[in-house]
């Protein structure tokens, strides 16, 4: 993990000292350590001088900006009509089975956060899930299993 | 830069207008009432609400009139049948969004959400309740405001208002879609986070979400308990505000009308926030004249300058939290309402041959912030809480409702003594710039022994609604003991929202500017503009309140406060003098720094 | 109707017959004037949903007497069913920047953005060294054009073009009031060209074939061809680019599994098309608009599930900004649940119509006034499956 307030001046060094760099900066915290906490929130406001209020405002306007403390590996599993059509329920059940967890919760060890969203643009190729960045198509009960696995011993 | 008109028709009606204007605007010009929740003639524009569509012929959809400039050769409809269905769906979700419960609601009978689903008879059950899965919190933890989510239209006023007048954004939306909602940061109790109890987001609430927390029932036990002595202090701006609560007009004097009805009230003596006002400039414009000595002639750096003024709570603890480092800046007087209720539970108190614990001191307030102030655990110096129970201007409005006085008929009554006598100077402590006013008043008179140069007393330079005002004041002929006053031109500063506050502070901070004396105050026109006063609220209304502060001032016998002959009594047989070991005691205090964000 | 039959077009994925940087040459040797000439002779309309005429909107942006432009390239695709724009970045990236390039050339602007949305994050490494590499090309070339990318956190609205403004500026994605129009007032208040990535493609096509070529696909109101992303009930899930206005019947005979019983056009803000009507419809502006997205429901799909989802996903997906969508959306939502469930009778869809229509003319922006699209054909096609 990177220090925080490095991590802000960072960014404002490219994106300037003004609002357009909070995507950025939020971004980033998120990327580092997969959510923000309330110190982050005020390093930020303070960098940019604007309110804690505001900060966590359009922090929570975000769903991949999270606000509340996830695992090392958040995965979203795309709900919306095609992945729906194609076999999500399937998926989803096998994640909770696998991981032991329900929708928005994060395993005790930390590892693995378990999310539901919307279309993440592969419809075509449903059922799909995005593992932090990482996307995966076609999903079938064995592959999600196969997936976590891998996770699992990174 | 050329302005151009624009022809446009509303309801058939040809009307001309400025470019830029908005079709709720140029439909007011013809006297077209066009409904609003969203909109507020102190904020920027949202059009989040909706409730204002109208029918624009030729477009798809329908245009929200507080959001939309008037165009060339437009015909708008702001009542055909598509913008009335339109209407009334927006009010009845916004309904079905909300905890209707207006009998037991503190906004009934004053909430702009009611008045609508009065006017276009809603009924609740069109659609289906959303409030229960909502899980609604009401953080009443503050002492000076409730918040209440189960009564929020999220028309954003509130979060406008913190952020455009305050510069706090203390209050923000926060989620999105069927979560959106307004919140503090991480959604913490408003008393925990970086608010300044203000009350602006409350006086421009359209509805019971923000609301003052009211002491009005825990004021009629204390009236009613025929062991303990209440007495009551009225601020400057109650006496031009309460009026408009109660059927008057916009800048209605009802000073000698208030009198009576708090009396009528049954409390057993009616005193006046305006004896300690003078008292405050007595003691703020020595602590000035001694700061200015202690700089110019004794160069004690400890001493710092530019001084500012004290008296409104909301720019306390605005600077406790973003300009800490100028705490020291601040005078150290408690302000008016603090000074009577130290001065009530032991100079009064013994006067009267009361037992202090015995005294109950009630403030009437235009302010939310004073409930918070009164709460300060520095405020204490009489040895007991100094002011028990702060009420604003509604509330008091609401407790004569109740009483069932038709306050309009009313015969004006006195002040009681003592503490009860003021000047014109005092008056003015409820408009922006009148602290700064009366101070000069009276130290240029200590300094010169001349009445400030101005005339009719009447310093202009420092009046008005414009949000930061400087004057400069050059201080001639003084009295032998100020020789080092001589020449000197006193530079003076108000600013007035805390936006403006800022404004000055950065300019202060930044070392542009050379100021000796700043007078701030958190709401919009000083106090008269305070949270706790009557709504509506624009500045229309608050030039209305303003030319009857001053209108007051001038009806008064006594213009300067060290005319005031209870202050000069109080003096002689309590305080022995400004900044004497007494002052020092009860009169002054201390401030602290607090966290930034 | 001028309605064409399927055609199968490779304009936009042609890398042989494009290429990218000889077109942009040739573009920056034209002056803007031409330019927007060739883009409003093309007749090319924009390909991000709202079908906006491309050169009008470049002309507008031009006029306006600012230093300050910009060229933003809307690659925020949120809408369930559309997966065009991804592919393309993917696929022919340098034809986008081109795209960029020319607009930003012809309304004269120094800086361009494109806004990607979080889910295609995995993309970030190798998009970031192709604008890197375009950008050193547009410096050798002398020519003061310069691409940045940004990122969205995961925000549907923020695909609509003010919301994505406000993101950028750092703020919460919600629309802003219009007028004033993003050709005025955009990014940070300056005048601004915001295409979709197929768009700007189209664009680079346009200077490559010139515009009458163009012109020759489509119809008079549908010029061109469209990359269209079909999803659901389909034997050939995938992207297909199509000549413009072609009936929906044409579509389902390629595309269906026969046994189509309806299909999402434009998406979850878009339309649905019953089987009865497939013969009658044309995909294009004069018929049914789409910004891509096509998805296919055979006869064992619920219909009441379909529109289930696309109501949670705006209910969801709205910023929550203003009362008809943020509220509308939730009873429509809990309206047809409780249809369903028996708590509302079924004359409670009418009410429910009569608030879709009042979302329609009073929502503030695109996302608040299409829920009504999806909400009432559906409804109006297939009323028994949301009842029983
Ligand atoms: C809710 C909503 C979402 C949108 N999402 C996108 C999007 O993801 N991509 C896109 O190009 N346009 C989207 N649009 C349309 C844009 O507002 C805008 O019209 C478009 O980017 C203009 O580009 P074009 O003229 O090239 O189509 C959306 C509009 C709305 C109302
Ligand atoms: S906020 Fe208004 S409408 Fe709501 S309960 Fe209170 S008075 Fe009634
Ligand atoms: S009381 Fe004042 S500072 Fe506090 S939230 Fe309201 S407007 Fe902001
Ligand atoms: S709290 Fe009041 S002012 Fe703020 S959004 Fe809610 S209803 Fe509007
Ligand atoms: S229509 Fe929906 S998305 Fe658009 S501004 Fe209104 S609430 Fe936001
Ligand atoms: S519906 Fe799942 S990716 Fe689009
Ligand atoms: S008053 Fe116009 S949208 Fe709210």
């Amino acid at each position: 993990m990177t220090d925080v307030k490095e991590l802000i001046q960072g960014k404002i060094k490219t994106f300037g000292n003004n609002r357009t760099a909070l995507m950025p900066i939020l971004q980033a915290i998120v990327e580092d350590k997969n959510h923000l906490d309330e110190e982050d929130m005020i390093e930020v406001a303070d960098a940019l001088d604007i309110s804690t209020a505001d900060v966590y405002g359009t922090a929570t306007f975000y769903t991949f900006l999270d606000t509340i403390p996830r695992g090392k590996y958040v995965i979203r599993v795309c709900k919306t009509i095609s992945c729906h059509m194609a076999g999500k329920d399937e998926i989803f059940d096998t994640l909770k089975d696998v991981l032991k967890i329900k929708e928005g919760e994060t395993t005790p060890d930390k590892k693995f956060t378990l999310l539901i969203a919307n279309c993440m643009g592969w419809c075509h190729k449903g059922p799909v899930m995005l593992v932090n960045d990482d996307i995966y198509t076609e999903l079938t009960k064995e592959k999600v299993i196969d997936i976590i696995n891998e996770y699992q011993e990174k | 830069m050329g302005k151009f008109e624009v022809n446009l028709k509303i309801n058939d009606l040809p009307v001309t207008i400025e470019e830029g204007t908005t079709i709720l605007d140029a439909a007011q010009k013809l006297n077209f009432r066009i409904p609003t929740l969203c909109h507020h003639p102190d904020l920027c524009v949202a059009g989040n609400c909706r409730v204002c569509v109208v029918e624009q012929t030729g477009a798809k959809t329908l245009p929200a009139a507080c959001a939309t400039p008037v165009a060339e050769g437009m015909e708008i409809f702001t009542n055909s049948a598509k913008v009335r269905q339109a209407r009334k769906h927006v009010v009845e979700l916004l309904l079905s969004e909300h905890k209707s419960e207006c009998t037991s609601c503190y906004k009934n009978g004053k909430c702009e959400l009611q008045e609508l689903a009065i006017e276009y008879r809603i009924s609740e059950d069109t659609f289906l309740k959303l409030v229960e899965e909502k899980g609604y919190t009401i953080d009443d933890l503050s002492p000076a405001i409730i918040k209440d989510d189960s009564k929020c239209i999220r028309c954003q006023r509130c979060v406008r208002t913190c952020t455009q007048i305050q510069s706090i954004s203390a209050l923000a939306v926060i989620n999105k879609g069927d979560e959106q909602k307004i919140a503090t940061f991480l959604d913490k109790p408003m008393h925990s986070v970086v608010c300044t109890n203000c009350g602006q987001c409350v006086s421009h609430c359209p509805t019971g979400a923000l609301v003052e927390k009211n002491y009005i029932d825990q004021v009629w036990d204390v009236i009613n308990d025929p062991n303990l002595h209440v007495v009551v202090q009225t601020a400057p701006a109650v006496r031009i505000g309460l009026g408009e609560e109660l059927e008057l007009s916009p800048g209605d004097r009802v000073t000698g009308k208030m009198v009576a009805a708090l009396r009528r009230l049954g409390f057993n003596s009616v005193l006046d926030t305006d004896f300690s006002a003078d008292l405050t400039i007595m003691e703020e414009g020595t602590e000035l004249l001694t700061r200015l000595k202690k700089a110019l002639v004794d160069k004690d750096e400890s001493v710092k300058l530019p001084m500012t003024t004290s008296c409104s709570p909301g720019w306390i603890k605005f600077i406790e939290h973003k300009y800490p480092e100028y705490l020291d800046n601040v005078s150290t007087c408690k302000s008016p309402q603090q000074m009577f209720g130290a001065l009530a539970k032991t100079f009064y108190a013994e006067k009267k041959g009361l037992k202090a614990e015995k005294v109950v001191s009630v403030s009437i307030m235009p302010c939310t912030a004073k409930k918070y102030e009164a709460d300060r655990p520095e405020m204490r110096d009489s040895g007991y809480k100094d002011v028990d129970y702060v009420l604003t201007t509604r509330e008091l409005a609401a407790m004569v409702r109740q009483a069932g006085m038709d306050f309009s008929a009313l015969e004006n009554e006195n002040y009681d003594s003592i503490m009860g006598k003021s000047t014109g100077a005092a008056v003015i402590f409820g408009s922006t710039g009148g602290v700064m006013e009366a101070a000069l008043r009276t130290a240029y008179e200590i300094v010169t022994g001349r009445e400030v140069p101005f005339e009719n007393l009447n310093i202009m330079p420092v009046r008005g609604l414009k949000g930061v005002k400087e004057a400069k004041v050059k201080i001639e002929n003084v009295k032998p003991e100020w020789g080092f006053l001589e020449g000197v031109e006193l530079s003076c500063a108000i600013a007035h929202g805390l936006a403006n506050a800022k404004i000055l502070m950065d300019k202060v901070k930044a070392g542009e500017a050379d100021y000796h004396f700043i007078e701030i105050m958190a709401c919009p026109g000083g106090c008269l503009g305070g949270g706790g006063q009557p709504m509506p609220v624009s500045d229309k209304i608050r030039q209305k309140r303003m030319d009857a502060i001053y209108q007051e001032d001038e009806s008064l016998e006594f213009r300067k406060s060290h005319e005031n002959a209870e202050v000069q009594a109080i003096y002689k047989e309590f305080l022995g003098e400004p900044l004497g070991h007494k002052s020092h005691e009860l009169l002054h205090t201390t401030y602290k720094k607090r966290k930034k964000y | 109707m001028d309605a064409k039959k399927l055609n199968k077009v490779d304009l936009i994925f042609d890398q042989e017959g494009c290429n990218a940087l000889e077109v942009l040459d040739k573009a920056l040797e034209c002056t803007p004037d031409d330019i927007i000439n060739d883009m409003i002779d093309s007749g090319l309309k924009g390909r991000g949903g709202a079908g906006f005429p491309t050169g009008l909107k470049w002309k507008f942006t031009r006029a306006e007497d600012d230093p300050v432009k910009y060229v933003i390239c809307n690659a925020d695709e949120g809408e369930p069913g559309t997966f065009k724009d991804r592919e393309i970045l993917d696929k022919v990236p340098a034809k986008v920047f081109t795209g960029m390039a020319i607009a930003a050339h012809a309304i004269g602007a120094k800086k361009g953005f494109i806004y990607v949305r979080a889910e295609y994050r995995f993309m970030r490494k190798t998009l970031q060294k192709q604008v890197d590499e375009f950008n050193q090309i547009l410096k050798d070339k002398g020519h003061d054009f310069h691409i940045e990318l940004r990122w969205g956190s995961g925000a549907y609205v923020c695909g609509e073009e003010s919301a994505l403004f406000e993101s950028m500026e750092g703020k919460r994605g919600e629309p802003r009031n219009k007028p004033p129009y993003p050709t005025k007032n955009g990014y940070l208040n300056k005048p601004t060209v915001i295409n979709n990535v197929e768009t700007l493609v189209y664009a680079t096509m346009i200077f490559r074939m010139g515009p009458s070529e163009f012109n020759k696909l489509g119809t008079a109101d549908s010029c061109g061809s469209k990359v269209f992303s079909v999803s659901g009930d389909t034997n050939n899930p995938g992207i297909y680019e199509l000549e413009m206005g072609l009936h929906v019947n044409d579509f389902v005979d390629e595309f269906g599994d026969g046994d189509t019983k309806a299909v999402q056009i434009g998406g979850a803000a878009g339309f649905c098309v019953p089987r009865k009507n497939f013969n009658n419809l044309v995909i294009g502006f004069e018929g049914i608009p789409t910004g891509g997205s096509m998805m296919l429901f055979n006869s064992t799909r619920s219909m009441y599930n379909v529109l289930h989802d696309y109501l949670e996903f705006f209910t969801e997906e709205s910023c929550g900004n203003c009362t008809p969508c943020r509220v509308g959306c939730q009873q429509l939502l809990k309206g047809i649940e409780a249809v369903k469930s028996g708590g509302k009778s079924p004359s409670y869809l009418d009410d429910l119509k009569s608030l879709a229509k009042t979302m329609r003319t009073s929502s503030k922006c695109g996302l608040g006034q299409s829920v009504a699209n999806p909400f009432i054909s559906i409804i109006d096609n297939f009323k028994e499956e949301i009842i029983y």
